[in-house]
């Protein structure tokens, strides 16, 4: 509401809002100040929050003692994987959807999303059978074709409303002008629908990295990624607060900074572009 | 202005997302309904008989599904409110001309990027651990008591640890929502004398409505199947007191072996997927203009 506003009042009310969306900060805050601490200082009580003494042993524990390395690239290639192969398959079909539209295309697209909404658990006794008889178990192979089907619909509609909205005289035009089909692709149509693709791909990219039921009931060590490798610090041995810690601010920190690079294009793409 | 040769090509690029989706959906999903009419013990495979619809007479007569059940609608209900109510009110707050709006909008959002296992393992132990967290710290500050999160109020502790996960979800497409409310509208109800409170309700309100409809649906339906944060938390416990449906469903395969009993909690955790996605695909397909 932009009324008019003293500066007193723009004061106060800008103390609330640093105060409460301070409060939902914090335990990122929290968390990464941790990441910092010797065991002993994030056992301790009181707690310190900025002054005592910084140390980056925990970074080195996590990835000498558990092999840290190995679950992030597990979460690159299935999250990258996943992503690559669905917008693959999803553009063409939101690309013809979105330039030819049928009497179809309307239903097609609501019963892609209506397969969104099936929930995962309904189908997990025979998608784990089907893979433990596969041998696709704690596969990246398997969690990548999983993964991709499961944002498959998402990605198809991000990118078909993103398309909805090259307007279709453009190629008209630069049909007058002569431009082959080729060209046309080339220099109209592919910078017009790269920023589309590209937000489409990081949306993606968070849902997939973060995604936690298939990769928790399906890996357990080979094609684990960080969701699973966090997952073994709830029933640690001894001190481990601090690398704890430290393991999940490496976990976070790639998807926070992409999340926050996209976060406008993220309502769309959350909302099925109920919501601009 | 498609001819038939677009349309035959449109048909023919469309079609392995179909078909993918198709198989993807139909497939796992003919096997759980098969699976559920059968007496099938993982541990002795080629055992399975016919059983009818007795698992699903097991299912939903075993006390642990009313259990789960009341959990899940707890869960998800609580979630709605907080989040729905929270979002509003922090984007109301950020819609204001404060200072460092841009990175205060940053901090609320945060929390969404947190994968499941991290933000309940981080408030497990570091926030709610009943000697060495911060909030007993706090509790022992001001001279209370510290409270055993997991051992005393386990449901709530799990709310809170979705909700703050999903509350920035909630303000951030309430928050677009707001921002898109007509920069004349709010003139004229200004000149008008409109006082805050009856402008909140008469005009941000009612152009709320549409977007908040669309937060909760969309919030139940992965609220319904919340997983993780119970799995590294509490597995469900103490008891049966954290023990949702979709993790009912994942103890009965996966930790009893009992398949044609999962897969008819399965089928229930369906339907009830679905009948909150009737409502939330005919809101999206009215938005359609394909």
């Amino acid at each position: 509401m932009a009324r008019k506003q003293t500066l007193t009042k723009r004061i106060s009310v800008t103390a609330l809002a640093w105060l409460f969306s301070g409060a939902i900060f914090f335990p990122i805050y929290w968390m990464v100040i941790t990441s910092f601490k010797t065991e002993l200082a994030a056992f301790s009580t009181p707690p310190t929050f900025l002054f005592f003494d910084w140390t980056i042993e925990n970074y080195e524990t996590v990835q000498t003692r558990s092999n840290y390395l190995h679950h992030a690239m597990n979460s690159v290639i299935l999250a990258g994987g996943s992503t690559l192969l669905a917008l693959l398959i999803a553009i063409p079909a939101a690309w013809a959807m979105a330039f030819a539209p049928t009497d179809r295309t309307r239903g097609t697209l609501l019963w892609m999303l209506s397969t969104k909404m099936m929930p995962p658990v309904g189908v997990l006794v025979p998608i784990y059978l089907i893979y433990r008889d596969f041998g696709l178990l704690d596969s990246r192979i398997g969690l990548v074709i999983l993964l991709c089907l499961g944002n498959l619909p998402i990605v198809i509609w991000m990118l078909f409303t993103y398309f909805k909205e090259i307007p279709k005289d453009i190629l008209e035009a630069a049909r007058m002008d002569g431009a082959t089909v080729t060209k046309e692709i080339i220099y109209v149509l592919a910078p017009m629908s790269l920023p589309g693709i590209a937000s489409t791909l990081l949306l993606n990219v968070i849902l997939a990295w973060n995604e936690a039921f298939w990769t928790l009931n399906l890996t357990t060590s080979d094609a684990a990624p960080l969701t699973t490798f966090i997952a073994s610090y709830s029933s640690p041995e001894g001190l481990f607060w601090a690398k704890l810690s430290a393991a999940s601010t490496l976990a976070i920190a790639p998807i926070l900074i992409i999340g926050w690079l996209s976060q406008r294009q993220l309502v769309r793409g959350l909302t099925f572009g109920a919501v601009k | 202005m498609s001819t038939r040769e677009t349309r035959a090509v449109g048909r023919l690029l469309v079609a392995p997302s179909v078909i993918l989706l198709f198989l993807w959906m139909i497939v796992p999903l003919a096997l759980t309904i098969y699976f559920s009419l059968l007496r099938y013990d993982l541990l002795n495979p080629g055992m399975e008989t016919f059983a009818g619809l007795d698992n699903y007479y097991w299912f939903l007569t075993d006390p642990a599904f009313s259990t789960a059940l009341a959990n899940t609608l707890m869960l998800v209900g609580a979630v709605l409110v907080i989040t729905v109510v929270g979002g509003t009110l922090f984007a109301l707050l950020l819609d204001q001309p404060v200072f460092g709006q841009k990175v205060l909008r940053l901090m609320v959002i945060a929390p969404f990027f947190v994968m499941p296992t991290v933000s309940a393992l981080v408030w497990k132990n570091l926030l709610m651990h009943p000697v060495s967290g911060l909030f007993a710290w706090i509790a022992n500050s001001l001279g209370l008591t510290p409270v055993d999160w997991f051992a005393e109020v386990p449901l709530l502790s799990v709310i809170l640890i979705v909700a703050w996960q999903w509350l920035p979800f909630a303000t951030l497409i309430l928050l677009t929502a707001l921002q898109s409310l007509d920069e004349e509208q709010k003139e004229a109800a200004e000149m008008d004398g409109a006082g805050a409170i009856p402008f909140f309700f008469y005009i941000v309100l009612p152009h709320l409505a549409r977007p908040i409809t669309v937060v909760i649906l969309i919030e139940t339906i992965f609220l319904l199947t919340v997983f993780a944060e119970i799995f590294v938390t509490t597995g469900g416990g103490p008891g049966l007191q954290t023990t949702n449906i979709a993790f009912l469903v994942y103890a009965q395969a996966l930790l009893q072996y009992d398949v044609g009993g999962a897969s008819a909690g399965g089928i229930v955790a369906v339907v009830l997927a679905n009948i909150v996605a009737f409502f939330l695909v005919r809101i999206i397909g009215k938005n359609l203009e394909a």
